[in-house]
């Protein structure tokens, strides 16, 4: 390492569920050099001082969205923060908050997965085409309509983000709430009446009440507040104008 | 056995763990002031339909230190109310496309700021004019 | 995955919160200025602006009924809303209980702004 080299404290909470009641911290002194991320530094403590420490990641380059960590005590991706950033000072890194916690900082995230399938995250297409009637074309216009919200790596921050769905993990919450929007609003989709049951159901869009830290925290710079909230009103026009348009005409 | 036991953590007092849920929980409380305003003018409502000397007791009452103390305190948090709610707008509303783009957040923000001094200064207007 | 997915109710309270939030966004500063700061005081305006004539004739003309209407009720209906969602926030989960005291409340004050409106006629 270079000569610049320092050290560094990173406080990490630990949890092995076959000998720990309750999750404790543990301090780590780790030597860093300025180009290393909070993933390299957890790293270093899994390969020098640790073995037994457990966490999630691959890319290295925030796309995979496996890293996400809470560095003092927000979201992050841990690959793209810098622990020169928080030096001198200690670092916390804790588990992805709102999400049971595994083992130290692996969350448990099968409710996420089965929100994910429940939103039939594909394109449901309007009108069947065989291949000889060619591919389904799209017009830049249409593209721009739902471009942002493809843009999820689904690495849960904005869930960790999210205090309501801390409190109720029912609720369907952020990220698959964008990539839901995501496909309701594509051009070649025609699954929007099937997906609006979830959205206007009591484990739908309603738990939300606008906080907006979910699209601070996005990596991907989505907005799946806005997503949250379009769907709200489209939920509610849907409620009240449900008894005007026939079944399964509402948009 | 199965040695997974998925730990859930606590979410007590979780409006204190970050400067942005304690912004969230400071508009949230704008609501009390709202409700204590309408709670005055309904008062004020009640003592208007039962005559004049029974609205005047109300409106001398309006004088009282403490219910200017209390609209002082009112104006401040609803006016923060004002800008809270149009600084959430952009993720609250479908985009609004302008030539091609969509609008920025700002712009939003600032546009919904201007319509709400315009609408309290047509209002200042309207009752000047109705007073004379 | 199949389940019965419930639809839920919150589009009315909803609607409602979000009229009054918009309303009381708007209008909320000026109107508490001069209900509550400028008549009181004597600033700004006339010393007769809510005078119990000006006040009657405007509570009389129907669209003076309908702002007075809108305002009470709006408003009672928004803050109903943030704060059965601020409590659920803090911890209560009194779901029924905290539901009637903050919903009911905004009913019956709107119900009590309705009578006194007509109480006052036309």
């Amino acid at each position: 390492m270079s000569e610049n080299q320092r050290t560094i404290e990173i406080e990490v909470l630990r949890y092995h569920p076959e000998k720990d009641q309750v999750p404790y911290q543990q301090v780590f002194q780790v030597p860093f050099t300025d180009d290393m991320s909070v993933l390299q530094g957890v790293q270093y403590i899994k390969d020098y001082l640790d073995g037994s420490l457990s966490f999630r990641w691959s890319c290295r380059m925030a796309i995979c969205g496996s890293c996400g960590m809470m560095i003092n005590g927000e979201p992050h991706l841990s690959c793209e923060t810098f622990l020169r950033d928080y030096y001198p000072a200690r670092v916390r890194v804790e588990a992805l908050a709102h999400f049971p916690i595994e083992r130290d900082l692996v969350i448990n995230m099968e409710g996420f997965i089965a929100k994910l399938e429940s939103i039939q995250p594909y394109i449901i297409p309007k009108e069947e085409r065989t291949l000889a009637q060619g591919e389904y074309l799209q017009t830049p216009e249409q593209l721009k309509v739902y471009e942002q919200f493809s843009s999820c790596i689904n690495c849960m921050l904005c869930y960790a983000a999210c205090p309501q769905f801390g409190l109720n993990p029912e609720f369907i919450g952020p990220g698959a709430m964008a990539l839901l929007h995501r496909y309701n609003v594509d051009s070649r989709d025609g699954g929007k009446a099937e997906r609006m049951e979830l959205v206007s159901s009591e484990e739908g869009v309603f738990h939300c009440t606008a906080v907006g830290y979910c699209s601070e925290v996005c990596p991907k710079h989505v907005d799946p507040a806005n997503a949250v909230n379009q769907n709200k009103t489209n939920a509610a026009a849907d409620y009240f104008l449900r008894f005007l348009a026939p079944k399964g005409g509402a948009k | 056995m199965n040695k997974r036991r998925p730990y859930v953590r606590p979410m007590d007092g979780w409006w204190r763990r970050n400067p942005f849920f304690i912004e969230y929980m400071v508009h949230e409380g704008t609501a009390l002031f709202v409700a204590a305003y309408a709670g005055i003018l309904l008062n004020g409502l009640l003592h208007l339909s039962r005559g004049e000397a029974a609205w005047n007791v109300w409106l001398d009452g309006l004088k009282n230190p403490w219910y200017i103390g209390f609209h002082l305190l009112a104006l401040v948090a609803i006016s923060y109310h004002t800008y809270t709610w149009f600084k959430i707008m952009p993720r609250t509303m479908p985009p609004v496309i302008v030539g091609g783009k969509r609008l920025a957040d700002g712009a939003i923000t600032g546009g919904g700021l201007a319509v709400a001094a315009a609408a309290s200064l047509v209002l200042l207007a309207a009752v000047w004019g109705m007073a004379r | 995955m199949k389940r019965t997915l419930k639809r839920s109710n919150a589009p009315i309270f909803w609607a409602l919160f979000g009229a009054g939030g918009m309303l009381s966004a708007l209008l909320g500063p000026m109107l508490v200025l001069i209900t509550g700061i400028a008549v009181p005081l004597g600033l700004l305006l006339p010393a007769d602006t809510m005078s119990y004539a000006n006040m009657l004739a405007f509570s009389q003309n129907l669209i003076g009924k309908g702002f007075i209407f809108a305002v009470i009720a709006l408003f009672l209906w928004h803050a109903a809303h943030r704060i059965f969602h601020s409590l659920h926030d803090v911890g209560i989960h009194a779901g029924t209980g905290a539901k009637l005291i903050c919903y009911g409340g905004a009913m019956l004050g709107t119900l009590i702004a309705a009578y006194a409106l007509l109480a006052i006629g036309f």
